[in-house]
């Protein structure tokens, strides 16, 4: 089935063929595929989804929210509008767009590979994602209101369908796992010929940086979803005074995947941005090895600060100011690749086109959710603001304004590689415009609603602070239309897109040098690879 | 259909097309001892929550292990480890070609295993008839959660072996290639070896 007969000349996209991998048709040529570049499409239309799903959640929320006092829905309503929007962004969307989708369809491409090391595997875990997306819907006849954090007691003992949420998400872990080891494998087994480790695009670091997380952190989350079940089913006490169990305990087990799962969430975005900026810049990326140890540094560390979460649920003081101590020092990798950074793009020739503006986005935001996480990690500091807006804005300006931005940046930058076809930018500009002012005005005011002392998850607050949160409502609808643009444009692209040759963007990473969509094999003949990906201005290692 | 036929190697299962069988035979090792990294994670939480209730309530651990079978333990113990050994042999069978061998060596690790939990019923039904279940305290549920767990993964295992007992039948190993074998019998050693752990933290407190 490899085009390398070298019948006929080559299409403009690059390709024998004009449609490469998307060639075959019909449901059950995605279905049963196991090529990972249609196992990652699938993954993005997934995720996609859900992301679109939890923002009308998020939505609704910040129209209730204009207003104090219960009107439009119940308190109730708001309990489950607020828990829904958590668990479906977090676990739906933010945990596996990236790795799943783009991680899915770029790490065999970038490291020269025809496929990842277990293709079965591959489509296997993405049905059990799918399987842990039904089980969930199941759980909605009697929807969790708990908060996307579950917390015991209260989660094992709501009439809420704790129970068959939980295996929904043991089952989304467990295909996060299995994409997780899939990934290891391949990054060590399948890099093609003279890719040594220091020739590896930097996206593929901070995947594999990603995989250890996902595959030593997510199982303890399985454990602990189990554990809560069985609480409920057969009053197992792990969690319950009564039985002489510590309702902290699930505290602790809940943080020390979750906490690393930010990483899961941030890291790959992180990567996204170390291959766009460069090639924008026209310069060779500054600090290649910094930002690749950094990025397992991150993922180290991470393991070790679970217990910022719980400054003020009870611990001793010393396990305090270690979990402090510790969250400080993540502050230092994290930096490391901002600089690292700026450094590329310092008297580089850089030219603004939609992935660009994307990543410049990430970099600012970024920096100020970081910072103010800074605040967080002071044990002072936190007590005044702990389950306040502030910490609402904080993660948001590192989940949205991070991950979210970095996917964004993902996806307009390989759009053209996935479908064959350009995006408008045209339509990218002003719909990134939007998004940037939309998401600023939405979440910078509720640092300062935080700050003055609203706390999070109520739907009621005093009215002294309905102005700021009319601002911020206001910002969201900003925010959204942005966003239906962006898809809008996204449609346009797949169906009335102009042709995209294979490297429109003149990049000089493996996936850029083969056709646009690639061919179901990836190359004709795999490359060998002489020189890291970032040689621009001629530049060498 | 194309994305399909691709990556199905000629004859030989368990191949992949896009890779050659010593890297086939790399990737599918690493492949499986990562994943019992993730299922010593899996135990690691259940093990973590031992020592922390087990330091704080001592008396209850030692008055509540004396409530379970330590004969029908140590049994279990011994049949398991027998149950290694023969998937070790086993192994060693199909290096040398030996098929037959091999599936007479799995036919006796499964009925091992089917003995263990056999055992392991027993066990559990005499608990319940002295009222003893997940819920009774801390200990009990971590005894059945640490113990059905793992009966799970016993459950898991013997699948495994069955289908490569199933498959050696139909004559898909040989000396050369066997990975399956190999990997399967990996994870049988990592349920004996969870279980090696089990007997002493549950069964000999004292």
């Amino acid at each position: 089935m490899r085009e390398s007969t070298g019948n006929g000349e080559q299409l403009q996209n690059g390709n024998a063929s004009p449609r490469g991998y998307l060639e075959a048709k019909g449901f059950w040529s995605w279905a049963y595929t196991l090529d990972h570049k249609r196992i990652g499409v699938m993954y993005l239309y997934t995720t996609l989804f859900f992301f679109l799903a939890g923002g009308v959640f998020a939505l609704l929320i910040r129209f209730k929210l204009m207003f104090p006092g219960q009107h439009i829905f119940t308190n109730q309503t708001y309990n489950v509008l607020f828990t829904m929007h958590g668990a479906l962004m977090i676990f739906l969307f933010v945990i596996p767009a990236i790795p799943s989708g783009l991680g899915n369809f770029f790490i065999p491409l970038q490291i020269g590979a025809r496929d990842v090391a277990f293709p079965r595997l591959n489509l296997m875990s993405y049905w059990v994602f799918v399987a842990g997306i039904v089980v969930i819907l199941f759980s909605l006849g009697r929807p969790m209101d708990t908060g996307w954090t579950f917390y015991t007691p209260y989660s094992a003992r709501t009439s809420a369908d704790v129970t068959v949420l939980s295996f929904g998400i043991f089952l989304i872990g467990m295909s996060s796992i299995l994409t997780g080891l899939n990934f290891l494998v391949t990054i060590h087994k399948l890099r093609a010929p003279g890719m040594t480790w220091h020739r590896m695009p930097l996206f593929i670091w901070s995947m594999y940086a990603t995989s250890i997380i996902q595959v030593l952190a997510t199982p303890v989350v399985g454990i602990t979803f189990l554990l809560l079940a069985m609480e409920r089913l057969f009053g197992v006490g792990f969690f319950d005074p009564t039985k002489g169990g510590d309702p902290i305990l699930f505290q602790h087990f809940f943080w020390f995947y979750s906490h690393p799962v930010v990483y899961v969430m941030i890291l790959p975005a992180m990567g996204i941005i170390s291959e766009i900026i460069p090639a924008f810049s026209r310069k060779p990326i500054f600090g290649y090895k910094a930002i690749a140890y950094s990025s397992l540094a991150i993922a180290g560390f991470g393991f070790f600060v679970w217990g910022h979460h719980m400054f003020v649920t009870g611990m001793s003081a010393t396990a305090a100011i270690i979990f402090s101590l510790l969250t400080y020092s993540v502050a230092i990798p994290t930096a490391i690749k901002v600089f690292n950074w700026l450094a590329t793009m310092y008297r580089g020739s850089i030219t603004f086109e939609s992935p660009m503006l994307y990543a410049l986005t990430f970099i600012f935001l970024f920096v100020v959710g970081g910072l103010t996480g800074m605040f967080l990690g002071a044990l002072g500091a936190d007590i005044h603001v702990h389950d306040t807006y502030f910490i609402v804005a904080h993660f948001h300006y590192t989940m949205v304004g991070g991950t979210v931005m970095g996917l964004l940046a993902g996806l307009h930058y390989w759009f053209p590689k996935m479908t064959g076809r350009m995006l408008s930018e045209k339509m990218a500009r002003p719909s990134w415009l939007l998004i940037f002012i939309g998401f600023n005005v939405t979440f910078f005011t509720q640092f300062i609603l935080g700050f003055e002392g609203m706390p999070r998850r109520y739907a009621e607050y005093p009215t002294q602070f309905q102005a700021l949160n009319i601002v911020s409502t206001v910002g969201s609808w900003i925010l959204a239309t942005g966003i239906l643009i962006m898809f809008a444009n996204f449609v346009r692209g797949l169906f009335r897109g102009a042709p995209a040759p294979p490297n429109p963007w003149k990049v000089l990473s493996l996936e850029w040098q083969t056709g646009s969509p690639p061919p179901t094999e990836n190359f004709e003949e795999i490359p060998t690879v002489t020189d890291w990906p970032y040689g621009y201005a001629g530049r060498q290692t | 259909m194309s994305g399909q036929s691709t990556h199905h190697g000629p004859g030989a299962a368990g191949h992949e097309a896009h890779m050659d069988p010593a890297t086939a035979r790399a990737a599918a090792t690493l492949g499986i001892w990562t994943f019992l990294a993730t299922e010593v994670l899996l135990f690691g939480g259940l093990f973590t929550a031992y020592v922390i209730f087990r330091i704080k309530y001592p008396q209850m651990f030692y008055e509540d292990h004396l409530k379970l079978n330590r004969v029908m333990g140590a049994v279990n113990t011994i049949v398991l480890i027998c149950s290694s050994l023969t998937v070790a042999l086993g192994i060693a069978a199909i290096r040398k070609g030996k098929v037959a061998l091999l599936r007479f060596y799995l036919f006796l690790t499964l009925l091992l295993a089917a003995t263990f939990l056999g055992i392991k019923y027993v066990e559990y039904m005499e608990k319940f008839s002295h009222g003893l279940s997940p819920g009774t305290d801390v200990f009990f549920s971590l005894y059945f959660m640490l113990t059905g767990l793992h009966g799970i993964h016993v459950l898991a295992g013997m699948i495994v072996l069955g289908t490569v007992l199933f498959l050696a039948g139909r004559g898909r190993y040989s000396e050369s290639y066997h990975t399956p074998v190999e990997i399967s019998g990996l994870y049988w050693h990592f349920v004996d070896l969870v279980w090696i752990y089990l007997f002493p933290l549950l069964y000999l407190v004292g």
